[in-house]
């Protein structure tokens, strides 16, 4: 039992509760924001150095034995995830006090950010299936209301399209827990995972058939390939820090939800991990072709995102292998290119956000000279652009570097193949941007354009703007210099998620209540 | 009544996602909502129909008799309807302020985001 479980979810709720109350004085909201962010990043890494130190953390929730109650639980991978939460409300609450308007903080932009990451940090933290569903409908609400703050025109069409394919997916995502429950009786993740192995083995079709619905309902949030769509609709449209944020969380709670699935609570099964590893390919090539056609910067990064969830799928798909030591190192790899995403993602988006407030635009035809004008912000776009391509020493060339030596191990060459072409379609389209934005002379001429050129900001806010961007690209950069130390903490990771018996065991170590034994297929057959 | 149930719910699916695909918007909204209905409808019919024998326990016994309707399901159904009571209520306002906005209550008109 360990009550720092609880406080990544009640610190951001309390945070939104007093935010709230404070509703008319944006002043105070801005207060709470910042030191509920605060005091969420230290409860993050007081609860990551406990599970670092001592193992596995449980929390049953009211006391219930386990499969019964709720169960909190952190192994690594939950909290090295519930760290990178924190750093990114961090750092984006930082940013906002700046660049977030006072028409958005009065319609609640700071409670509605803290509920968001309430909802996160509760489905990472989770160790009950529907609770993960429930956590998983905070965020979306959160998400949606915060996708529409404002209400432009761009934002509420963007909306609609957001709002009705996470309905979708959250409806599959439903049913799949249903029919579970119907088959084992059970919803607690590692209880699932002791009943699932003898189920399947005598129902394996209809285990294959939830895992579809879990690979449907998580695919749309991952926006996996052919889900993605509402991914590059709507993250363009509302102001940067709120995509900053959706960039930096949203679609990686579904690639997490995904992985704890298919390593805890599922079975090994070949065709499921076939089919991840091809949906993977597809979706970095496609993901990184989409980006091509686009001339708006957000526009461009928002189907990066959509390529390199393919790479972490990768990392689970790999588990196909019959290599333990490949299984190994695609699981972990997987968890280091999560954190190295998490962090160079949000920061290009700070980064868009800066440049629209230098500039007042995000098309790349109407802007240029920023490497003239602000060398600076050309340096820190440098950092995570060629991260994100992968260019050494910075941190995603060691998480590209882990993933296709995986791969390479696994003997999926295909694969590799397409990681390889869809980082080099990265570079090229980062070198666009940098082309576009910063490198070619500021566009001259018609009338209009007056407005494009670079504005004034005062120090305080420049200072506001800059400063978490600037600890995020330096996070990137000491990433690339000492990637051994995250690398064995990704490896231990993935040493508890392949042996989920360390999970179950703490997960259950309550004790069983004697219950007569239930016929476990009862609920299927009429 | 298992097999019934089992075509109300395909036949909840089907009229759901056919009215998403329509181009009406309000439809879509409607299609949400069956949509929903038909997954509660579904959890509650593959956790398996037991009639007129609520979860209770007997005096002097520690678990309820042999078969009883099984509580969870329910429970889960309960807080599946209240959230998407809420995201449909959301749904609803959102729908008005694009027809305010696009001026359109057609889907198809709704690309200004996707090019």
């Amino acid at each position: 039992m360990n009550n720092l479980l609880i406080l990544p979810i009640l610190i951001p709720l309390v945070t939104a509760g007093l935010s709230f109350i404070a509703w008319k004085s944006s002043r105070m909201q801005r207060i709470f924001g910042l030191v509920g962010a605060g005091a969420l990043m230290i409860a993050a890494i007081g609860l990551f150095m406990s599970v670092y130190a001592d193992g596995i953390q449980v929390l049953q929730v009211g006391n219930w034995p386990a499969p019964f109650g709720i169960t909190l639980i952190a192994d690594l991978l939950s909290s090295v995830m519930v760290v990178l939460t924190a750093l990114v409300g961090l750092t984006v609450a930082v940013y906002s006090l700046a660049a977030v308007d006072q028409q958005h903080i009065s319609f609640g932009y700071f409670p509605l950010f803290h509920v968001l990451l309430t909802g996160v940090c509760g489905a990472f933290l989770t160790g009950d299936l529907f609770n993960l569903y429930v956590w998983f409908e905070v965020m979306l609400m959160a998400s949606f209301v915060l996708l529409v703050l404002g209400g432009e025109p761009p934002q509420v069409e963007g909306g609609i399209k957001y709002v009705t394919l996470n309905l979708l997916s959250s409806v599959t995502f439903l049913i799949a827990v249903g029919i579970l429950y119907a088959v084992a009786h059970t919803l607690n993740m590692a209880d699932l995972s002791l009943k699932l192995t003898k189920i399947s083995q005598t129902h394996p079709s209809l285990i294959l058939s939830v895992a579809g619905f879990f690979i449907i309902g998580f695919g749309i949030k991952a926006g996996i390939f052919p889900l993605y769509f509402w991914l590059p609709t709507s993250y363009h449209t509302p102001p940067a820090p709120t995509s900053a944020l959706f960039a930096g969380l949203l679609t990686k709670v579904g690639v997490y939800a995904l992985i704890r699935l298919f390593t805890l609570v599922f079975p090994r099964m070949t065709y499921t991990y076939t089919l991840l590893l091809t949906l993977a390919g597809l979706t970095m090539v496609i993901g990184v072709l989409g980006a091509f056609a686009q001339v708006e910067i957000r526009r461009i990064l928002s189907f990066h995102i959509i390529s390199q969830i393919g790479y972490m799928i990768m990392g689970l798909g790999l588990l196909v292998s019959n290599n333990p030591a490949a299984r190994l190192l695609g699981i972990a790899a997987a968890v280091f290119y999560i954190s190295h995403h998490i962090i160079v993602k949000t920061n290009l988006f700070l980064i868009s956000g800066t440049i629209k407030a230098l500039r007042g635009t995000y098309q790349l035809k109407s802007l240029g000279g920023l490497a003239a004008s602000s060398p600076w912000l050309a340096v820190l776009f440098l950092i995570p652009a060629l991260s994100l391509a992968g260019l050494p020493p910075l941190s995603g060339f060691w998480a590209k570097f882990a993933m296709i030596k995986a791969g390479l191990q696994a003997e999926q060459y295909l694969v590799v193949a397409a990681a390889l072409a869809a980082s080099l379609l990265t570079l090229m389209s980062m070198i666009k941007i940098w082309d576009e934005a910063f490198w070619k002379p500021a566009p001259e001429g018609d009338s209009s354009e007056g407005s494009h050129s670079t504005r004034t900001l005062t120090p305080r806010r420049l200072l506001l703007l800059l400063g978490p961007i600037t600890v995020l690209a330096g996070l990137t950069v000491a990433i690339g210099l000492q990637p051994q130390l995250l690398f064995n903490l990704a490896e231990r990771a993935a040493a508890q998620l392949l042996d989920s018996s360390g999970y179950i065991q703490a997960a259950l170590a309550m004790g069983q209540v004697p219950l007569q034994p239930v016929d476990i297929v009862q609920g299927v057959m009429p | 009544m298992f097999f019934l149930l089992s075509i109300v719910v395909g036949g909840l699916f089907a009229m759901g996602l056919y009215l998403m695909l329509r181009r009406s918007i309000v439809k879509l909204i409607f299609g949400l909502v069956l949509l929903s209905h038909a997954a509660n409808l579904a959890i509650f019919t593959a956790a398996g129909l037991v009639r007129a024998r609520p979860p209770l326990i007997p005096k002097g016994e520690l678990v309820p008799g042999t078969e009883f309707a099984d509580p969870v399901p329910q429970a889960l159904i309960l807080t599946a309807i209240v959230i998407s009571f809420a995201v449909i209520a959301f749904a609803a306002v959102l729908v008005k302020r694009v027809y305010r906005t696009v001026g359109s209550g057609d889907l198809d008109k709704l690309t200004a985001t996707d090019r």
